[in-house]
């Protein structure tokens, strides 16, 4: 019996033990399949580099990393607004009845694969950014100084714009979600209190409710970014996966997991692998990061 | 002056309501354009050739994609067979046998950061230790790349559904002279079962619409295969492939696969979160 016992044990152990063994081991591959670019390439010269030409064997990550973080901060300033706005209509102005409903259905937005979504951005969101949305805000902001350079350009609907809208609509229920949990989590003397001595229910939200979710809405927002930076299929259809800086808004360029995506099958070269590795490398340590210290911020909320 | 000052501290505050009322239609916007759009475009490729023929060469129209329905199933049970006893063991263990190490919190808040790793990096990981070594794609090799994203979620279920069980159960089964593994397997896992099916259905949802991890391990297959060692095709990695290639009939079965894929996964996702409520409230 005791045995048996023992015997259970070490395999739920084994099954437990699986995580950092997993997470330690992508790193070594990552680093040991790397290292032939690393070793010819550096790591300061590597992603300072623009340059990608598998023909001449020259590689360096610059691209692929700024458009990495451009697409994922752009989608974080159009989707944390909305999150955020999310979180208060479920928690403070939806009618009883219908918050379990709103809360599912913002969750299923997660739910919906990343495929999908790319390949409704291509088909459906695409053309409608290109024909009708892009055109509109050219007129708008370009007479504006500065402002009108980030809207140059020729408006075809695949581009910097349209994947970022498109990644800020998948990656709002991540925010929104930890929002709408932190915001429950606030006393409701705290409140009360508040309402007591005449505040508006906005003032209790500005003023009451978000200096002490802020933790908490910081944790959801990295949560978001993580969400964002790994993201791949549904860039890969909308980005246009062109080595070159993005000039505007409306320039195509490319990311991290998109450049993956696209040429990973197709290296035939050790050091064109060995690069891809090496992007893939730097991608997961980022990403690795960023969600470690969200889930960190969380955790502290919800053991509070 | 004061109660203009307070009219306008009101006006303030129902605004602001207003545009987060606003917010939330945004969200509720895009979830109903994108269901509605798939369903526009893909209901009319549904039909019962899309699941029982076998693609036809490129260009020429006709045929379905039953390869890659095949492929998908396929790939997706080894990732269940791989993916869900691993992921209750372990978080049998955190939650059970080591719930007062300092060293399971550290699994857990790994495991939990885990849940979020991209998953195109687990798909390259795959690729160098089972399809490099091996020296080509197979369906076996998507299959773990899917168990590996699968593992944490189930872990930090499981490890979450145990913790809800009462000590005093545990305890009553003890007094009866109950080793632990008796107590884990007749008591706390009878009394959390919905609770488990419906975190591993939640699991099976979340990868069964991943193509990333695909792309670099059972790849894709223009023809129907058994063969889990080699190169399968799978609905996502089609979807990808279709839509991104030059014909308009392609076109047509991307949307139509998508409609599948999409629907599939939003009623396992519906079905859990009901099954979790009634289960919970009994």
């Amino acid at each position: 019996m005791v045995f048996t016992n023992r015997i259970f044990l070490f395999f739920t152990f084994l099954g437990a033990l699986l995580i950092p063994l997993i997470i330690l081991g992508i790193l070594i591959v990552f680093l040991k399949e790397a290292s032939l670019a690393f070793q010819k390439f550096g790591f300061v010269s590597f992603i300072f580099s623009p340059e990608w030409d598998p023909v001449f064997e020259k590689f360096g990550g610059a691209v692929p990393l700024t458009g990495t973080l451009i697409v994922a901060f752009l989608s974080l300033i159009f989707a944390v607004p909305f999150a955020l706005g999310i979180a208060i209509f479920v928690v403070e102005v939806c009618p009883a009845s219908l918050k379990e409903i709103v809360r599912l259905a913002i969750e299923l937005l997660a739910a919906i694969p990343s495929i999908v979504y790319g390949m409704w951005g291509l088909f459906t969101l695409a053309p409608i950014m290109a024909r009708y949305i892009e055109p509109f805000l050219q007129r708008v902001f370009s007479p504006i100084p500065l402002i009108g350079k980030l809207f140059e350009g020729t408006p075809l609907g695949i581009d910097l714009w349209t994947a970022s809208i498109m990644l800020s609509i998948m990656i709002i229920p991540f925010t929104a979600s930890i929002a709408i949990e932190s915001f429950y989590l606030v006393p409701r003397v705290l409140k009360e209190s508040a309402y007591g001595m005449g505040a508006t229910k906005w003032e209790v939200i500005k003023d009451v409710m978000f200096p002490y979710c802020k933790i908490g809405i910081l944790g959801g927002i990295g949560l978001s970014l993580g969400r964002a930076l790994g993201e791949t299929m549904a860039v890969a259809f909308v980005l246009g996966n062109i080595n070159s800086f993005p000039t505007s808004l409306f320039s195509p360029t490319t990311t991290v997991t998109v450049k993956l995506a696209n040429e990973f099958t197709e290296a035939d070269k050790d050091i064109h692998l060995s690069a891809l590795f090496y992007l893939a490398l730097l991608l997961y340590i980022l990403s690795l990061i960023v969600i470690a210290c969200s889930k960190y911020l969380i955790l502290r909320v919800r053991s509070r | 002056m004061i109660e203009r000052e307070i009219r306008k501290r009101k006006v303030i505050s129902r605004l602001a309501l207003l545009a987060a009322f606003f917010c939330a239609l945004w969200g509720l916007f895009w979830l109903f354009f994108i269901i509605f759009d798939v369903l526009r475009h893909g209901l009319s490729s549904i039909n019962l050739s899309l699941f029982l023929e076998v693609p036809t060469p490129p260009g020429e129209p006709g045929g379905g994609l039953k390869h890659a329905f095949i492929g998908h199933l396929l790939i997706t049970l080894v990732a269940v067979i791989l993916g869900i006893p691993f992921g209750i063991l372990g978080g049998t263990f955190l939650a059970e046998y080591g719930r007062n190490f300092r060293f399971s919190r550290f699994i857990s808040f790994l495991a939990d950061t885990m849940v979020s790793v991209p998953a195109i990096v687990v798909g390259a990981f795959v690729y160098a230790i089972m399809v490099k070594p091996l020296g080509h794609f197979s369906g076996w090799s998507g299959g773990v790349a899917l168990a590996i994203i699968m593992l944490p979620v189930i872990i930090r279920t499981t490890e979450h559904m145990l913790s809800l069980v009462p000590w005093t159960m545990r305890e009553a089964a003890f007094a009866l002279g109950a080793p632990y593994h008796k107590v884990i397997w007749q008591v706390v896992y009878p009394s959390v079962k919905t609770g488990l099916l419906t975190g591993c259905l939640l699991a099976i949802a979340r990868v069964s619409g991943e193509a990333a991890p695909l792309l670099f391990t059972s790849f894709n297959n223009n023809f129907l295969s058994y063969d889990m060692s080699g190169p399968m095709a799978s609905l996502t990695v089609t979807i990808f492939v279709y839509a991104m290639g030059p014909y308009e009939d392609w076109h047509g079965k991307a949307w139509g696969a998508a409609l599948v894929i999409t629907l599939a996964i939003l009623l396992i996702n519906l079905t859990a979160r009901l099954m979790l409520k009634k289960g919970g409230k009994s």
